[in-house]
């Protein structure tokens, strides 16, 4: 097993540089752009003497290295922003102040996150339910009309964009049907059952697509265990079709499911914010959209951040479970 | 015969075309797909009315960017006037709401764009990769190392997020279009490298390329004539699912505001103001929501076409299924496909008489050595694509 834990040490340490690494890039990406920083920040209507003050607030003298440095240190242990008169404090994971009310990046991401996580996790459920179970039965109906059928539908689903079937589950099911009220956050503290029938439709939008991929990975990776030699065996022991298909061939498409799942995170942020946007959920990704419309580099670099934060976690840890799923990777 | 030879398209064949005659027979197994064939069709069709986008408005005689108030009824909000959205021997597809711009002009200049786009950025990205990916399979170990951890870096980086910031920052006077392009091609190069880098250490490995380093060829030549026909097959593969995956991008990222701007117009940005005039003017939502899902079905579709005639080993797992598989593994010809009974599930692909052609000729699985070991990177890469497309 010593060779397992080691796996898991050199894949946390890798996990630490990459993210270290992302920082870099951001930082030099964001606040390297050619043209005034300070005015593009401030804003085009601000005054000298603010753009003077933005530009002090980004330590815009210092060398690169050492704003980055200040940056870093932020995050690490926190930051006191002097904001004109008085002088702020922004502890630990300080990502800056927003140039919008002067609201500290952090605090304006945990305020949003529940929305993003509300309609990310619920989602997940479903694309797993409908994915796995689209994938089992198209494996297990393979050859016959209905497996054609199936196949068809996730092709559809592969190349719908989010924001496609979302637009038109909201105007079939809110405007023409009338079947459910056209979705408003509710909090899941709040009222839980509110929470969930407003969150049913882009949960819905969400799912349907990434569902669709999920099958293909299913599909795709059951009939390759069923080609096995192993199955070959149970099927020659008299064992079920349901049973092989059920239990052994859904085992062997087990760890790539985690996989994909895991590698996922990216673009199911980034079909969240189109969801968002579209339903008009107040979460990350509406935020986000809204601090690039008014070049809020403060907020688009934390949240950059947040985002890539949870990414590189999460293919980190669908390494170590698909290591553990399935024990036939050479741990590298 | 050896025309019934080549035109086999049992899985077995050798995967690594490399010449006229690899290209014959991509050519030969791509057309014996029609789902294929018709998806490569549509996309031509496609590729044909972007292109001929200014003569077919000029045969309507519109154009993208007219505004026309006296074709709206600002009274109502600014509905088109007349039936259906204003369709009509002026209008074919009936005119904007609000602004009373040409549905038409705007459709397929639309096309344009989003075609454009995302060939752009595939090229952008092809280019990186492929480079990045030599690079490092061909450079020193510290050069590997940096390179390939600088590629895991990159793929870490969600696409969307980061050209949403990306798009925030570039001034407003770069050109849209071409600047949406560039985004999306420096950032989702990642999984080309990867893919290029594992196949091109694999063919560093093969005797003909030992061959040439002995007889003294440069690091360059090598790459260039030797190594690069080679990487052709995993690359066009993986470009092929790229380009629908960009389409998706670029339509998202016009979408929410951030990508194509107006008066340019773009399919994605069409849709962001249609939700509210669908019982007005349906064909305002109707027309590039099913513009954007044909052209993205059609070319996954041809993606997935492109792939079953390069890698003829990866369609015969991910469709013939078992069968095929346990075939080429235990090379034992004909009797793998009967045990799981469906070896017949491919419509057009069992031509009979190549069929017992090929059962003579076990030396296929012979060539099989060189076919690259890249299945696991390649087959999560291919999911990543299709992952991101859906975004």
């Amino acid at each position: 097993m010593s060779g397992f834990t080691g796996f898991v040490l050199r894949r946390t340490l890798g996990t630490l540089v990459t993210l270290l690494a992302i920082s870099v890039i951001v930082y030099v990406v964001f606040f390297v752009t050619p043209g005034n920083v300070a005015q593009i920040t401030c804003g085009p209507r601000c005054s000298p003497e603010q753009v003077h003050q933005v530009a002090q607030q980004l330590r815009l003298d210092d060398p690169l290295y050492l704003r980055y440095w200040h940056f870093l240190q932020g995050i690490l242990v926190g930051q006191d922003y002097s904001t004109g008169t008085s002088v702020e404090h922004c502890s630990a994971p300080c990502l800056g102040l927003s140039y919008q009310g002067d609201q500290q990046v952090t605090q304006l991401i945990a305020a949003k996150l529940p929305v993003s996580l509300s309609l990310v996790s619920g989602a997940m459920v479903l694309w797993l339910i409908l994915g796995v179970g689209t994938g089992v039965l198209s494996a297990w109906r393979r050859g016959r009309f209905s497996e054609r059928v199936l196949t068809g539908i996730t092709l559809a689903g592969v190349a719908t964009p989010v924001f496609v079937i979302g637009l038109v589950l909201m105007i079939v099911v809110c405007g023409q049907l009338q079947l459910l009220p056209f979705p408003q956050y509710v909090g899941l503290t709040d009222d839980p059952e509110q929470w969930a029938w407003n969150l049913l439709l882009p949960w819905l939008s969400l799912a349907l697509i990434e569902a669709a991929t999920f099958a293909r990975l299913t599909r795709a990776s059951m009939l390759e265990t069923l080609a096995e030699d192993h199955i070959r065996t149970f099927r020659a022991y008299g064992v079920g079709e349901r049973s092989v298909i059920g239990r052994h061939a859904l085992r062997g498409a087990f760890a790539p499911i985690i996989a994909l799942n895991a590698n996922n995170v990216g673009g199911a942020i980034g079909g969240a914010v189109l969801t968002e946007s579209l339903f008009g959920l107040p979460g990350i990704g509406r935020e986000l959209v809204h601090a690039v419309n008014v070049v809020d580099l403060p907020v688009v670099v934390g949240m950059v951040l947040v985002i890539g934060f949870f990414v590189v976690i999460a293919n980190a840890v669908a390494d170590v479970l698909y290591a553990v799923a399935d024990r036939r990777v050479v741990l590298a | 015969m050896s025309e019934a030879l080549v035109a086999s398209p049992a899985p077995a064949a050798d995967s690594s075309a490399a010449g006229a005659s690899g290209a014959r027979r991509f050519w030969r197994r791509l057309r014996a797909q029609r789902a294929a064939l018709v998806a490569g069709g549509v996309v031509a069709l496609l590729a044909l009315v972007a292109l001929a986008a200014p003569l077919l408005t000029a045969i309507e005689g519109q154009d993208p960017t007219t505004y026309h108030p006296s074709l709206v009824d600002s009274a109502r909000g600014g509905v088109p006037v007349g039936p259906l959205g204003g369709i009509g021997a002026d209008h074919w597809l009936g005119v904007e709401p609000q602004t009373g711009r040409d549905l038409f002009a705007r459709l397929v200049y639309g096309a344009r764009v989003s075609l454009g786009v995302a060939l752009g950025a595939t090229v952008v990205q092809v280019l990186i990769g492929v480079v990045v990916g030599v690079a490092a399979a061909l450079g020193a170990r510290w050069v590997d190392q940096l390179l390939s951890r600088f590629t895991e870096i990159i793929i870490a980086m969600p696409l969307m997020i980061m050209s949403l910031a990306l798009l925030a920052v570039v001034p407003g006077s770069f050109p849209r279009p071409l600047l949406v392009a560039l985004v999306i091609g420096l950032i989702a190069w990642g999984n080309v490298a990867k893919i290029t880098r594992a196949q091109t250490l694999t063919l560093k490995g093969l005797d003909y390329v030992a061959a040439a380093r002995l007889s003294g060829w440069g690091t360059w030549r090598i790459a260039t004539r030797e190594l690069l026909p080679g990487l052709a097959a995993p690359v066009i593969t993986y470009a092929a699912l790229l380009v629908p995956m960009n389409i998706s991008v670029e339509a998202a990222l016009s979408f929410l505001g951030v990508g194509v701007k107006p008066p340019t117009a773009s399919w994605g940005q069409m849709l962001t103001a249609a939700d509210i005039w669908y019982q007005a003017a349906p064909q305002y939502l109707l027309l590039p929501a099913g513009a954007l899902f044909v052209t993205v079905l059609a070319l996954t579709v041809l993606g997935d076409g492109i792939r079953t005639a390069l890698d003829p080993r990866a369609a015969s797992r991910l469709r013939v299924g078992t069968g095929r598989k346990g075939e080429a593994k235990a090379g034992v010809g004909t009797g793998g496909g009967g045990s799981t009974g469906d070896g017949a599930v491919l419509p057009g692909r069992g031509v009979p008489g190549t069929e017992v052609s090929r059962q003579g000729a076990p030396g296929a699985d012979v060539s099989r050595q060189g076919a690259p070991e890249v299945d696991l990177p390649r087959q999560s890469a291919s999911c990543d694509a299709e992952k991101e497309a859906t975004a």
